[in-house]
């Protein structure tokens, strides 16, 4: 039975899609989210899919996935199990990496006009929402200072790191360790949940309990196998077995454990370079350097680059690992507002007509520093935009391709492949082997002269130590797989299904009702949780349907803004998602969480005749806007045929 | 009422004085209804009358208050007026953006630096105590920090293919987000019961250890006394840390004294912030040993927390190479924090810090390297599990050969005035520094160093030398962790897998190419 079916369904055309219509439709909104149907609009909703135009291909020919090559189409349909020992093989492949159920369930990730990219359009709760969540910190707060006053004074064996001790300064400062002790702790078992084995489509955690408040966990022994919601596993190539694992095994006969040294002594073997050539020809660059540790490459890179006299400006959602690079180098440091190209270019013009503060010489250089996708809000950087700033103020651009090689782009080749912009145009693009490939490390990849420079006074190159070979294996047999040098018609596959996968989830979460951030080919899935009881509360729910997520809230995001966090990956198949749909279906309603207005999307596609052109002037003159309260199967029925369609 | 509404702003420049005038009266009139509708108005209006009838000059000063408190909640937050901020048209913005060049993203390539890339060996096949260059030419490996001869070793490669068979390559994530694998917390408990210490934390990189280690606690206002020797990666922590910074001769302890009672007395009086000290075990800069002993006196006596890098030591100093602590005999718990390299001795990969478990703890949430990037993949946290249970199982397989091999380039290597043997006895990372006969710059000695190394492949020895990180321009005269600068010398790798045979052949391999090298500048 559909549950809380969206009250204007019927309209077809009441869908949104500016935000100028936010203000309007907030105070209706007010309250709107506990709202129960009434038994007429669940009529309604029960009979609108009828309504809408039937192309779903509901009979299909079986199809044989690549990736799997057993010729299954459907995980429900009865296999031909030869013995227990093979059934046992064929689940522990599918536990690291799902059975395509359909060639449908594919799509290319491009941005297709060519033109800027839009900023998807950010939703906002309802004021009481707002309102309690900044109640609950208030509480937290206030309970936080009231346990500490009283427990400063009567358990004080309980504060020994936040006071002085003979003579001692204290460990942590009590203020910076407020927020960890007082509202961390309290969700500290949605973190740092213990693994064992790969983390691939299926992750197995470790159970774990605690009977102090989270001061300590005991492991219980039990081994939970849940849904992977949460790795950066884009492309699937976290796995035990297959060509990378086999040529990485390879790898390690033949070479060992370790390089055994700097890149610059004796720690360079010719796998680092066959791997740096094709990470260039990849990236489509000339040259670039490997290094054994994504956070480190961020950390080091900018001192090589810049130095006093020059100056960073950076988004303002930067990674960590930029922010302690750019600190490192001694440059002067701005940020701009987040994929705010207006804001960027003020403070370009502002910079360069100024020059350097009080002695106003000219700058040396001024590196504009992003990242492609980033990770706690799935966007994009808007990158034909900066392209066109960089033509005209000649600024050098660097871009953080950590998250999005390998997870965008029609050939997985990151932000340049998804726009269709040309690699010289950007100076250097820098990623990590971590997410999409399945092993660890980071690379710079640059013009030869820039690489050649770093070789030889980057202190990454100079003194950290070289990747192990094993590891370098799976970095150049999961590229070769890309590329389709090795399993020709796998890594393009791989590439469809994230895509595809991306936008279904994104699509479903939306049509059910949930405030989702970002743009919609982005593997990253954000869904706002708001109140910061909810992070717990989401997470154990989910967990208790065997599905593992990530939970963010303050600091690594706005105060108010706590968030969940889905990472898709190819190795994800349509059942998966639409178990999580499901999941996220109940527990939503549980913890209303469908507050969506409609204003971002989640509407019924437009009916014949009527294009986005006269919707869009519909809701101009004041027109309403639904909000989509979907009920779940039909976001399932509807799920594979909508989501190749514009997204609305 | 006199006027009749005005519906156009244009009318009101048109319309004549009276009319203004009238306009004026209806406005006030209103005006002053409006503000006897408000409640207490007429309290406010008798408070005034009364105070400016007794006192005017008290109702000047408040009226004052008020314009100055309306105009003070009224102001930003922040100063918005840029000092030294020069006002321009646009066109004469877009007349500099047009005229403004910036330099290279990058400086050229240096002869000398395009040489030292054309010339940085790439080993053909596994790495080990002879390896094979992809020139072809097959060479006694002397530049791998392969102490242990470990890193091709078979049984460990074989222990690392069945982890890679459980766990994959990657973990896939940071390990607060399900990259903590079972096998990082055993490492990490292996670790710590191997040093001793309460609890360990493992980093994905050792060069990116310390420079997360110290900012995690050491803040703005917390004070750090520095060996003015330590590497470049804790130079660049102390930056990042942001503290006040105070460096004592290197190894001089008396200076260490000097400068711990300066700061007391600096400090006396002011609140109680963190104080560290820092050193290393090993210098990267020369090979010597920090005096431990005394340090840790100092520490304890002054009341300052120990922070160690233990990289070039942790392993193979110490009889079963516990470190600089087993060398000292002293308890690992004496210092704060120890932390360490696992990509060297261990042949794994990343770093350690090890200490009480509130310090571990607070790395877990505030080490920079530790919360932000991927954790360690499986098989090298295996790895180094697999070799402290080898080591501690029988530590003299591994230390004795590595001793006498060192012991054995010592000798091979001291019967010229060429050259001079920085390290200690107990460093595997040998210091030879050149003694050239005048005094040198930086890009003489590189080159001088580089020769030998030149001059030692071409008979059949691969050494390297130390890699000096260049002031950035304009930065010469700052703060002194900018850089790193050491005494340039050439670096051999001892490891236990070579024959006593070996050792003194390539030791006098290295003597008569710097015999050679520096003889013929002299």
């Amino acid at each position: 039975m559909p549950r809380k079916a969206s009250s204007s369904v019927s309209s077809i055309i009441d869908t949104p899609k500016r935000a100028t219509v936010r203000t309007t439709n907030k105070i209706v909104q007010f309250f709107a989210s506990s709202q129960k149907p009434s038994p007429g609009e669940t009529k309604l909703s029960s009979s609108y899919p009828g309504a809408l135009p039937k192309s779903a291909p509901s009979i299909s020919l079986p199809t044989i996935s690549l990736s799997t090559a057993t010729g299954e189409h459907t995980s429900e349909a009865p296999m031909v199990v030869f013995s227990p020992e093979e059934a046992r093989r064929t689940a522990r492949k599918h536990a690291q990496f799902g059975p395509l159920l359909h060639s449908s369930h594919k799509y290319v990730s491009q941005h297709n006009d060519g033109g800027e990219l839009e900023e998807p359009i950010e939703d906002e709760p309802p004021y009481f929402i707002m309102f309690t969540t900044y109640f609950s910190y208030l509480i937290l707060i206030i309970f936080g200072h009231v346990r500490d006053f009283f427990g400063k004074r009567f358990r004080s064996s309980k504060y020994t790191n936040l006071k002085a001790q003979n003579g001692y300064a204290a460990l942590n400062s009590d203020f910076d360790n407020f927020y960890v002790r007082r509202l961390k702790k309290r969700l500290d078992d949605c973190f740092s949940r213990p693994i064992t084995g790969v983390p691939g489509r299926y992750i197995t955690l470790l159970g774990r309990e605690s009977k102090d408040y989270n001061d300590t966990f005991n492991m219980t022994g039990e081994k939970i196998e849940t849904l992977n919601m949460s790795s950066y596993n884009y492309l699937g190539f976290a796995q035990s077995e297959g060509p990378c694992a086999d040529a990485s095994e390879e790898s390690i006969r033949k070479y060992g454990v370790s390089a055994a040294g700097t890149r610059s002594d004796g720690g360079t073997l010719d796998l680092h370079v066959d791997c740096e050539a094709l990470i260039a020809r990849f990236v489509g660059k000339p040259a670039s350097i490997l290094y054994s540790m994504g956070y480190g490459t961020n950390a080091w890179i900018f001192s090589s680059l810049v130095s006093k006299g020059c100056l960073i400006i950076s988004d303002e959602l930067n990674h960590a690992s930029i922010r302690t690079g750019a600190r490192a180098s001694g440059a002067m440091i701005d940020m701009f507002k987040h994929n705010h190209m207006g804001d960027l270019e003020n403070k370009l013009r502002e910079y360069i007509s100024q020059g350097q503060p009080r002695t106003h010489r000219p700058w040396k250089k001024i590196l504009v520093v992003v990242e492609g996708l980033y990770s706690m809000e799935g966007t994009m950087c808007n990158l034909p935009a900066l392209v066109r700033l960089r033509e005209k103020y000649g600024f050098y651009l660097f871009v953080d391709e950590a998250h999005s090689v390998g997870a965008l782009g029609p050939r997985g080749r990151g932000v340049c492949d998804f726009f269709g912009v040309d690699p010289r145009d950007v100076d250097i693009l820098m990623g990590t082997l971590t997410k999409s490939f399945g092993a660890n490390g980071g690379y710079i990849a640059a013009e030869k002269c820039i690489i050649d420079k770093l070789r030889a006074i980057n202190a990454g190159v100079l003194m950290s130590e070289a990747p192990a070979p094993g590891v370098v294996t799976q970095i150049t047999s999961s590229l070769k797989m890309i590329t389709g040098e090795l399993n020709t018609g796998e890594g393009e596959e791989r590439l469809q299904r994230l895509a595809f996968n991306s936008r279904y989830l994104r699509l479903g979460l939306k049509r059910l009702g949930f405030i989702v951030l970002g743009h919609d080919d982005s593997p990253i899935v954000p869904l706002m949780l708001y109140n910061p009881a909810k992070m717990p509360a989401f997470s154990r729910e989910m967990l208790k349907r065997k599905i593992s997520v990530v939970v963010v809230g303050y600091p690594a995001t706005p105060l108010v803004s706590s968030r969940v966090r889905f990472c898709l990956s190819a190795a994800h198949n349509k059942d998966d998602l639409d178990r999580l749909l499901r999941a996220c279906d109940e527990v939503g309603d549980e913890l209303d969480l469908k507050l969506s207005s409609g204003i971002a999307g989640g509407a019924i596609p437009l009916p014949e005749g009527v294009t986005p052109e006269m919707e869009a002037e519909r809701i101009a003159k004041g027109g309403k806007v639904a909000a989509p309260r979907w009920p779940v199967e039909e976001v399932i029925k509807r799920g594979v045929q909508d989501t190749k369609l514009t997204l609305r | 009422m006199t006027s009749s509404p005005l519906s156009s702003p244009s009318q009101i420049f048109n319309m004549d004085y009276q009319d203004a005038l009238a306009l004026l009266v209806t406005i006030r009139d209103m005006a002053i209804v409006q503000f006897h509708r408000i409640p207490g108005s007429a309290i406010l209006t008798r408070y005034i009358k009364m105070s400016y009838q007794h006192d005017p000059a008290r109702s000047v000063i408040e009226l004052c208050l008020v314009i100055f408190a309306i105009q003070y909640l009224l102001a930003p937050k922040y100063s918005t007026q840029k000092k030294n901020f020069v006002k321009l048209r646009p066109d004469e913005v877009d007349e500099l953006i047009e005229d403004w060049t910036p330099e290279p993203l990058v400086a050229p390539l240096t002869e000398f630096e395009q040489e030292q890339i054309d010339k940085t060996p790439v080993i053909a096949g596994p790495t080990g105590t002879k390896v094979k260059l992809t020139n072809g030419r097959t060479v006694t490996n002397l530049a791998s920090t392969n102490f242990f001869n470990l890193a091709n070793q078979p049984a460990l490669a074989e222990s690392a293919i069945t982890t890679l068979r459980t766990y994959g390559v990657g973990p896939c994530g940071p390990p607060g987000f399900y990259g903590t694998q079972d096998v990082h917390v055993d490492c990490e408990q292996d670790i710590a019961e191997f040093i001793g210490s309460e609890a360990c934390i493992i980093y994905a990189q050792a060069f990116s250890t310390i420079s997360a280690v110290i900012p995690a606690f050491a803040k703005r206002g917390d004070i750090i006394v520095v060996d003015e020797k330590v590497n470049f990666a804790t130079q660049k922590a102390l930056q990042l840390s942001r503290s006040t910074i105070r460096w004592y001769k290197h190894n001089d302890m008396d200076d260490l004294e000097k400068v711990l009672k300066k700061v007391e007395r600096e400090f006396r009086g002011r609140e109680l912030t963190r104080r560290f000290i820092v050193t290393e075990a090993l210098f990267e800069d020369g090979g010597d040993v920090a005096d431990l002993g005394t340090i840790v006196k100092l520490k304890f006596q002054y009341k300052y927390r120990l922070i160690l890098d233990e990289t070039n030591s942790f392993g193979v100093v110490g009889e079963t190479g516990r470190g600089l602590t087993e060398y000292y005999n002293l308890p690992a718990t004496d210092v704060d924090m120890i932390v360490g390299t696992l990509a060297t001795t261990f042949v794994g990969g990343g770093g350690f810090c090890c200490g009480s478990k509130e310090i571990v703890h607070h790395q877990r949430i505030s080490g920079l390297a530790y919360v932000f990037s991927a954790a360690l993949p499986a098989m090298l946290a295996t790895t180094v599990s697999e070799i402290i249970k080898m080591l501690r199982e029988n530590p003299e397989n591994f230390i004795t050969p590595l001793r006498e091999n060192i012991k054995t380039f010592h000798a091979a290597l001291a019967k010229t005035d060429t050259l001079t043997i920085t390290s200690s006895l107990i460093n595997p990372t040998i210091s030879i520094q050149l003694n050239g006969k005048r005094e040198m710059s930086n890009d003489e000695q590189d080159r001088l160093a580089q020769d030998v190394v030149d001059e030692c492949l071409a008979n059949g020895v691969l050494v390297t030398r130390v890699k000096r990180i260049a002031l950035p321009a304009g930065m010469s005269k700052g703060p002194k962790w900018f850089g790193w600068n050491p005494a340039m010398v050439v670096k051999v790798y001892v490891s236990s897998g070579f024959s006593k045979k070996d050792c003194e052949k390539a030791g006098s391999v290295i003597r008569s190419a710097v015999t050679k090298v520096v003889g013929k500048k002299r």
